[in-house]
């Protein structure tokens, strides 16, 4: 897509904030959204992230004006729009199943809503062409939706959403019915289109790749609730809470339940704490955490790395080895000895440059470089 | 395999075929043999040809006339013929007008009563025609209605529209609520996406519905046969089955008359088959 295309764009686009205060979203006794906050400023890149049932979708929904909302408010810029009706709202949306117009040439499903705004036809064509320029459709124009492949499809859903120059943009899983090699091509186009068009957008995914990779401002979401908001890298880094920790990054956080114990302090007066049996000294920050609390021990996998002395800080009896390219990833169980309260036989996972000679049988010492530590009760992070 | 098993496979499966067409086509053929055979009775003969052929049975249904009251010369079978016509047309618009609404707020609104509405629409098509002639006929009679076109498209339109209601539900059901919503934030209200997206997404279907409405008239006797006594009035059936009276059948003028009524349906089946296939596939419309 060369660049001079994108410069083409005529009119600026608008853009507004979105802000959400406590929604709230009942289906008859289900409760869906529980209090929800949202507040994402002009022009940034929102990402809804979260498991299936997780209230995402009704989230977008709410958003769209397509659900009402049981309790709460939703501005955009200084607009209340909380009971407005989707067309009231100016904005567009991308949905999961493209939902283009089955009987309309692409044509003319990107003219539909300009249509619906009486705009002259001298405008609505240079905007359809502009737009299939952009996303390089022109020769499909006066196809039916049925003759284009999957990706095309994709195009023309994003080209209809983008015709309009709305103020915000919707984005409900567009990229969950594309094979994986386009999937990733097409996220990148996403991002460098919102990287020139600016507008405020809105995406729901339950894909943490995409999540991580689109998002200039991230929700994760579970139960109804936001467990956490924040710059992708500072959740993946920081992440508030057992779910969110698990949630996010692949493979996912080891997690064990443990008892805190002070041991021997004298070796390593700069690591006085240890994970129970779960023999990890803790970082001397969590040095005010009171001996015999029970937390979730949280290791990443990319945080475990080979101890070359052979002194690690935990065992690795390995099972099964994936071989990723640069990467391993390492299965396998802790040994019975250096595993945590929680039995002898914990699973855990590894990932290892792929230098490393690594079989089934192994067993291999590993140093802990980073290590999370979330409340038993309450599953929060133990932040000092 | 090999080419003569491919060869013994194929004559067989032609066989069955050309059995089968058989089957069904010789009675039509007997029909249609009997229609220009000039013979009154009907004679067993096991190969369905004319022994001597005439159009006169043709010429007697289609050339009927009689004296209307002011004296005039009235095309009989003319009148007829458009009463049929009129009758089923008007019936099938009549009925898929009131079932789109409905099917359609069947298929996406909750509403108090929603799926005992349904159940009971479901209900009026096991009663058979006879049940409702009676009162239908008392009803007409008050209302004036008897021994004309609209008393009978009244009656009709009411029958066809449960079983319409029905079929369309399906067919919006099948419509993914993702296009009419799309519709929506692209700037529609619910009745422009509705009439802009959802009906003619829906056309195959319709098209399907009108034609099952305009068959169901353009067929049916018995109502005809209670509701009207004027032969002026008359609707097709109603004109054939007076070819066969107590005392005096005329077999070869019911043969014909069969042949000529049949051929505005064929035709309009002709016209409307490619929506017919596209119907049956109805669910098949996810963009």
């Amino acid at each position: 897509m060369p660049a001079s295309l994108w410069q083409t764009l005529s009119a600026p686009f608008r853009m507004v904030s979105v802000q959400a205060k406590q929604l709230i979203k009942r289906f008859g006794d289900t409760t869906v959204l529980s209090g929800v906050d949202l507040d994402i400023p002009d022009g940034e890149f929102a990402v809804l992230v979260g498991p299936s049932g997780c209230g995402k979708s009704t989230l977008l929904r709410l958003l769209a004006g397509l659900e009402r909302v049981s309790e709460g408010t939703i501005h955009f810029g200084e607009r209340d729009v909380t009971t407005l009706e989707p067309r009231e709202r100016d904005i567009a949306m991308v949905f999961q199943s493209y939902a283009l117009y089955p009987h309309m040439s692409v044509r003319k499903n990107l003219e539909f809503g300009l249509r619906l705004r009486k705009t002259d036809a001298a405008t609505m064509a240079a905007r359809v062409e502009e737009v299939a320029k952009m996303l390089d459709i022109s020769h499909l124009l006066e196809r039916l939706p049925r003759a284009l492949s999957g990706g095309q499809r994709q195009r023309v859903a994003m080209g209809r959403a983008i015709v309009r120059r709305p103020a915000l943009f919707l984005f409900d899983e567009p990229l969950s019915n594309l094979d994986p090699a386009l999937r990733a091509q097409v996220r990148v186009e996403i991002r460098r289109l919102h990287d020139q068009l600016g507008v405020t957008s809105v995406y729901v995914t339950h894909d943490q790749v995409e999540a991580m990779t689109l998002a200039d401002v991230l929700y994760v979401l579970e139960g109804g609730e936001v467990q956490q908001r924040g710059r992708p890298i500072d959740i993946y880094r920081e992440p508030a809470n057992c779910f969110v920790a698990k949630f996010l990054g692949s493979p996912a956080m080891n997690l064990s339940e443990v008892e805190l114990r002070r041991e021997s302090v004298a070796q390593q007066p700069e690591r006085p704490w240890f994970a129970g049996q779960f023999p990890v000294a803790t970082p001397a920050a969590f040095a005010q955490l009171e001996p015999g609390r029970r937390v979730f021990a949280g290791v990443r996998p990319h945080d475990l790395t080979l101890a070359t002395d052979g002194a690690g800080d935990l065992e690795l009896q390995v099972e099964v080895v994936e071989t990723l390219g640069p990467e391993l990833t390492v299965h396998g169980k802790l040994r019975a000895g250096t595993s945590p309260n929680s039995g002898p036989d914990q699973a855990y996972v590894a990932v290892l440059p792929a230098e490393h000679r690594v079989a089934r049988g192994d067993t291999l010492a590993l140093k802990v470089e980073h290590l999370h530590l979330f409340d038993a009760v309450t599953q929060r992070t133990l932040r000092c | 395999m090999t080419r003569r098993a491919d060869l013994l496979e194929s004559l067989a499966a032609h066989a069955v075929v050309i059995l089968a067409v058989c089957f069904s086509l010789y009675p039509i053929l007997w029909v249609v043999s009997l229609a220009f055979s000039g013979s009154t009775s009907l004679e067993p003969q096991v190969l369905p040809i004319p022994v001597e052929p005439t159009l006169e049975p043709m010429r007697e249904v289609v050339g009927a006339t009689r004296t209307g009251p002011d004296g005039a010369e009235i095309w009989l079978f003319g009148r007829q013929l458009l009463n049929s016509v009129v009758v089923s047309i008007a019936t099938a618009v009549v009925g898929v007008s009131i079932a789109i609404p409905t099917a359609y707020a069947f298929a996406r609104f909750e509403f108090v009563g929603r799926r005992e509405g349904m159940r009971l629409l479901l209900a009026t098509q096991m009663f058979p025609a006879v049940a409702s002639a009676v009162p239908l006929f008392m009803i007409l009679e008050t209302l004036e209605l008897l021994n004309t076109r609209t008393g009978l498209v009244l009656c009709y339109a009411s029958t066809s529209v449960p079983f319409a209601v029905f079929q369309l539900r399906s067919a919006f059901e099948a419509i993914p609520i993702d296009l009419e919503e799309a519709a929506m934030v692209d700037g529609a209200t619910r009745f422009e996406a509705f009439v802009r997206v959802v009906l003619p997404v829906a056309r195959p279907a319709i098209a399907v519905t009108f034609l099952f409405a305009f068959m169901t008239a353009y067929n049916e006797f018995i109502l005809a046969a209670t509701l009207l006594d004027d032969e002026l009035a008359f609707t097709l059936p109603v004109v054939l089955q007076r070819f066969i009276g107590e005392y005096d059948a005329r077999w070869d003028l019911f043969a014909a008359g069969a042949i000529v009524v049949s051929l505005p349906v064929m035709l309009l089946f002709y016209q409307v088959q490619r929506h017919m296939v596209a119907g049956l596939g109805a669910g098949g419309v996810k963009g």
